[in-house]
């Protein structure tokens, strides 16, 4: 027996070393959290490497920034010049939209929406690689020292990068979206179909899981739905390039990401995330079909109303006053769904249900209804009617139709269902 | 003749000193991380996979050889995001195999140092595809043009590189 294995002596050592790999591979595959088994060998390696990779990039970043800031001054007067007619053009497009923000704002208060603020971020260098195209990760210099934990989102300026896979103590590790085990919650900015984000094995981004009966064309962006709870919902992931029947009646949909994932050299952690209700001082007094009536001429004013005074109904629909919707001033008898109420609240359905968080998203298209056709819509009477087209029909796609209705004519109530449960999006507020 | 036949007398065995058997191997390691954030095209090479190749042909020692695969495909795992072993696995196979073959044949020269490398690194890349679907169950494509490419590409790199590092050989 000695003999054999000593004459086997090369053949013994390598069944052996590849054994126990095979093994240690298989129990890494078994364990949920493979971290615990392997984490001591990650660390040495990421110890041994990565202070290297650092100080490269130091010395890369402080000759660049030497050269930049010191003697490459060619041509600084002229963008000096542009970049202030940049800034006066900027400043008067952020006075406008400051101004659709703000309404965004108000009915987003009114309707009980919570927004997702990124309230800290913190940069970070990119100083590395996996190395492999089999895996496509990035290590940054910001570690559990700086605050990094994992499943913390990677973004840019540009868009969304990445999560934090792994953290050590002053190095992080990014699995890219485009790693085919990374995946991300998005949806289509237009149609506003949901699906999941995911990495092919050549390094390319598919958009999963969205059924092929819905159109869908290039050119449309993709953006993060906030649904795996990493992601702030509305980052810009990227741009359909192409879209083919795939399997199971899902399609087959390619994204370019926004972000250059070959050429990262900053990025910025999401260290914080709040979710709030948007702060806006005057919520209590306005109403949404005020505000649709500062932006809609056509529609006249109303006088506010009494919440208890008794509702009337319209189209079959009764309106009862819940205590929710009595609680918020300003909401006059007109029964808002808190966003995540029912998905469809049925014609003849009393107009009361125990609205919950997030299934419903209700657009500024609830229209106050009166029981005298010939007068303008009053205050409490209003009562909501579901949408027939829930998907497609955004509150901007419904605003026209809101405008065509002459004064004193008696505009449909509507509750627009929408398929992303979260708060509408600031674009798709009427103009 | 690119390889030729040797009997064992023949064959010259070579060591390296102790800094250099452990900076090469990571210095390797850390250009593969660090030089593919600048050229993207540089991740096509397997640095790691070139330096296995190379010490284990100059050492001709089947046990050396493929615990150095080991070690240096482990670390380059723990770089990766996917479970550790898989590099490991793949460049143990590549350790044993290519000091096999430096035990038996004559591969100093340019010609055989391409066709051997050209050989390991197919040889690498089926071994860590199959280890990656069926133990580990990842979802990897397989494409000749791709990886013939990068073999190509990886011997042609070796010729020069394998130059750099005799210069750490050391005669026993």
């Amino acid at each position: 027996m000695e003999n054999l294995i000593s004459r086997y002596r090369n053949v013994t050592v390598l069944v052996g070393i590849l054994f126990a790999q095979v093994v240690g591979l298989a129990v890494q595959v078994q364990r949920t959290s493979e971290d615990r088994s392997t984490r001591l060998i990650r660390v040495w390696a990421v110890d041994a490497v990565t202070p290297l990779e650092k100080s490269i990039v130091w010395l890369q970043r402080g000759g660049s920034n030497l050269w930049h800031s010191y003697f490459y001054l060619r041509g600084v007067r002229q963008e000096n010049r542009e970049l202030k007619q940049e800034i006066e053009r900027l400043r008067i497009e952020a006075v406008r939209l400051s101004d659709d923000a703000e309404q965004a704002h108000r009915l987003q208060a009114l309707l009980g929406f919570k927004e997702q603020f990124i309230s800290r971020t913190l940069a970070a260098q990119v100083i590395g690689s996996s190395g492999s195209e089999q895996s496509r990760s990035i290590y940054i210099d910001k570690g559990a020292r700086d605050g990094i934990r994992p499943d913390m989102a990677v973004i840019t300026a540009d868009g969304v990068v990445g999560k934090v896979l792994r953290v050590f103590k002053t190095t992080s590790q990014v699995l890219l979206i485009n790693d085919q085990t990374s995946g991300v919650g998005a949806i289509l900015e237009k149609s506003r179909l949901q699906g999941v984000l995911r990495g092919t094995p050549a390094g390319e981004v598919v958009l999963e899981k969205v059924m092929s009966d819905e159109p869908v064309l290039p050119g449309e962006k993709v953006l993060t739905s906030g649904g795996d709870q990493i992601f702030p919902k509305g980052l810009p992931v990227g741009t359909v390039t192409k879209v083919s029947p795939g399997a199971e009646l899902f399609l087959n949909i390619r994204v370019k990401p926004v972000a250059n994932l070959s050429k990262l050299e900053e990025v910025l952690v999401v260290t914080q995330q709040e979710q709030r209700e948007p702060a806006v001082a005057d919520t209590g007094k306005v109403r949404a079909s005020d505000i649709l009536a500062q932006r809609l001429p056509s529609v006249p004013d109303k006088p506010v109303q009494d919440a208890n005074k008794p509702s009337s109904s319209a189209s079959g629909l009764k309106n009862t006053p819940s205590g929710a919707s009595a609680s918020k001033p300003g909401l006059t008898g007109t029964e808002i769904p808190k966003p995540g109420g029912p998905a469809a609240v049925t014609p003849g359905q009393t107009a009361t249900s125990n609205p919950k968080p997030h299934a419903v998203s209700v657009g500024p298209v609830i229209k106050p209804v009166s029981s005298a056709p010939a007068n303008p819509p009053t205050g409490g009477t209003d009562v909501v009617k579901p949408a027939t087209a829930p998907k497609h029909a955004s509150p901007a796609a419904k605003a026209p139709d809101e405008a065509t209705h002459p004064p004193g004519s008696v505009p449909e109530p509507q509750i627009q269902p929408e398929p992303p449960p979260d708060k509408p999006q600031p674009e798709d507020q009427p103009q | 003749m690119p390889i030729t036949y040797t009997s064992n007398e023949q064959v010259e065995v070579y060591r390296f000193s102790v800094p250099a058997a452990i900076l090469i191997p990571l210095t390797a390691v850390f250009l593969q991380a660090f030089v593919p954030l600048r050229l993207h095209f540089f991740s096509i090479f397997d640095l790691p996979l070139l330096v296995v190749i190379f010490f284990a042909v100059a050492r001709r020692s089947q046990v050396t050889g493929l615990l150095t695969g080991a070690a240096i495909g482990l670390l380059q795992d723990s770089l990766t995001g996917h479970p550790i072993g898989l590099y490991g696995i793949a460049k143990t196979v590549v350790g044993y195999g290519a000091s096999s073959l430096g035990v038996k044949l004559d591969v100093e020269n340019a010609g055989s140092r391409f066709l051997v490398t050209l050989f390991f690194y197919v040889a690498h890349e089926i071994v860590y595809f199959t280890v990656a679907r069926g133990l580990v169950g990842l979802t990897m494509q397989w494409s000749w043009g791709h990886e013939l490419g990068s073999a190509f590409a990886n011997a042609a790199l070796a010729v020069p590189l394998f130059i750099l590092l005799d210069r750490f050989k050391q005669r026993t």
